[in-house]
């Protein structure tokens, strides 16, 4: 085991629950409540922004007198004169009514992108949608920073995050332990996990934060290189949108995997830190 | 055993604000903090000071907003905002297609100067293809010419106490119970004096058309559209923001947007 053991204290549990270990830092245990906390309201904040002009565009520009958008959500009034939520995605249009487009109740119902259990404020009101984004997004970054630095001094990211070779060959494995739902519980991040932390945390972090200064015409003068890298403003808006969408399938899949593979024992481990295993695989994994 | 407890109580509050948080976005319960005047608003927004200040020092005084190809304005300049204002004063103007307009500079000048538009295009000029983001969230480039407003200012001689420059407009904004409000915009000396801010009387090739703003616009690169004042009446030099509207440098700032635009 390369995780440390507590010192000096007794077993805190009868040995049949096994052992318990310090499993995630102070530093992992912050940034993740910050993030948890600013995700929260930068997503429903970031889509109040997105319902001020609900499509999306690739290249530097958006298409007025020329066709460059590859979604729009908006409504239009049926054949039967009855109108309808309406969402294009790539040239391809679907009927969302109730949710994109158009929703709320049916007598009255509000025309705009995302609903209103979806945005804050829940009405319309770009000025404190940007307030509310502009404010978390401060914690966001600032908790990315603590997290990098912290996580490259004490290892964190090397031992823990950072996918081996070894996670690597054994990754056909650990995605087939996970859809038989078959976890270990041995305090270390298995291939899939360390695959999908390291995406969240060195891919899709960095692409929102550096999408989101994309379109700041201010950075764009600062560092006029960002719209090379994303493509443009239009593009790096699209991308953002994208990495906040890959974000809520990860907050997703986050959350079903805390609540089985055990949703006290997870939670007490990003809250207090402590983390009991597994009796039978650490054993195992000790002998290793 | 007595840890666990407490962990599992701890555990459950947490579970239980989630749990709570859930719905509140689904209703409108956080409504209450958000709305104009509440101090959590007014709170949030200060971050706005700390964006403001840290762009100041990332962004060099003088660094230069992307500049497009002519390939790239591919499409009018969008619209937005007012686009045909019904002032009396503008309809006599635009009736005599703006002869006898003269872009007034007062404030915290040496000397208080107007120009007609002759007087304008016959002054250096500076012609860029930018890119225009609006508040909303979409972007369009076109082309602008016009006169750099830091030439405009020398001619006045700025007096050193001035901080910010104001654009006052002809248009007005209908608020509803307020009745009309006319459109003022405000920037700091920095963005005033930096080499793309020009007051535009031209675009894409063409004088400015009304529905962008003629006679004068102003061009504000490194920041948001409605930053951009349209129909410039006249450009006053304080060194305070707090005579003017509600006091926070802009029509729009009055109704809660940020006045550093820069985001």
């Amino acid at each position: 085991m390369t995780v440390v053991d507590e010192i000096g204290e007794a077993p805190l549990e009868p040995p049949e629950s096994g052992r318990v270990i310090r499993r995630h830092g102070l530093a992992t245990r912050l940034t993740h409540w910050t993030w948890a906390i600013a995700l929260f309201f930068l997503l429903l904040s970031g889509l109040q922004i997105f319902n001020a002009h609900p499509s999306l565009y690739i290249g530097q520009q958006s298409g007025f007198e020329f066709d460059n958008a590859i979604l729009k959500i908006g409504a239009i009034r049926g054949d039967d004169g009855v109108p309808k939520g309406v969402t294009t995605i790539l040239g391809r249009s679907f009927t969302t009514t109730g949710v994109l487009g158009m929703s709320g109740a049916t007598e009255n119902p509000s025309f705009r992108g995302f609903p209103t259990w979806a945005t804050l404020p829940s009405y319309q009101d770009l000025s404190t949608g940007r307030v509310i984004h502009f404010f978390f997004a401060w914690f966001f970054v600032a908790a990315f920073l603590v997290w990098l630095a912290s996580s490259l001094i004490n290892g964190h990211l090397r031992r823990d995050i950072l996918p081996s070779l070894a996670d690597v060959k054994a990754l056909p494995k650990s995605i087939a332990d996970h859809l038989r739902f078959r976890f270990h519980h041995d305090g270390k991040y298995n291939g899939l996990q360390k695959f999908a932390y390291a995406g969240v945390l060195l891919v899709i972090f960095p692409g929102i934060i550096l999408t989101g200064l994309t379109m700041s015409p201010g950075m764009n003068a600062a560092w006029p290189w960002l719209l090379d890298v994303f493509g443009g403003r239009q593009t790096a808006r699209t991308l953002h949108f994208v990495c906040m969408t890959l974000l809520v399938g990860f907050f997703v899949i986050h959350i079903v995997m805390v609540l089985a593979a055990g949703p006290l024992n997870e939670m007490r481990s990003i809250i207090t830190g402590r983390y009991r295993i597994n009796p039978q695989t650490s054993e195992k994994e000790e002998h290793r | 055993m007595s840890r666990f407890l407490v962990n599992r109580r701890r555990f459950l509050t947490v579970a239980g604000v989630a749990a709570a948080a859930v719905p509140l976005s689904g209703c409108d319960g956080l409504d209450g903090y958000l709305s104009g005047q509440s101090p959590v608003r007014g709170f949030m927004a200060s971050a706005n000071t700390l964006t403001y200040r840290v762009q100041r020092v990332l962004i060099g005084a003088d660094q230069l907003a992307p500049e497009f190809a002519a390939s790239e304005v591919r499409q009018g300049q969008r619209p937005n905002g007012s686009t045909d204002p019904t002032d009396a004063d503008y309809l006599t103007l635009q009736g005599r297609a703006f002869s006898d307009y003269r872009l007034q500079v007062t404030g915290l000048v040496e000397k208080p100067v107007s120009f007609s538009l002759n007087e304008l295009r016959n002054m250096p000029a500076r012609t860029q293809i930018t890119r225009h983001d609006c508040v909303e969230g979409w972007s369009c480039i076109a082309k602008w010419s016009g006169v750099p407003l830091a030439r405009v200012l020398d001619e006045a001689k700025v007096k050193p106490e001035a901080r910010f420059v104001v654009f006052h407009c002809f248009d007005s904004m209908n608020l509803g119970l307020s009745g009309a409000v006319p459109y003022y915009e405000s920037i700091d000396l920095i963005d005033a004096r930096h080499p793309q801010t020009i007051v535009a009387y031209g675009c894409n090739d063409q004088p400015l058309p009304v529905a962008n703003g003629a006679p004068l616009r102003v061009r504000i690169e490194r920041q948001l559209g409605y930053k951009m004042a349209k129909y410039i009446k006249s450009i006053e030099v304080v060194s305070t923001l707090e005579p003017f509207g509600r006091g926070k440098g802009g029509f729009w700032e009055d109704l809660g947007y940020e006045w550093y635009a820069g985001i």
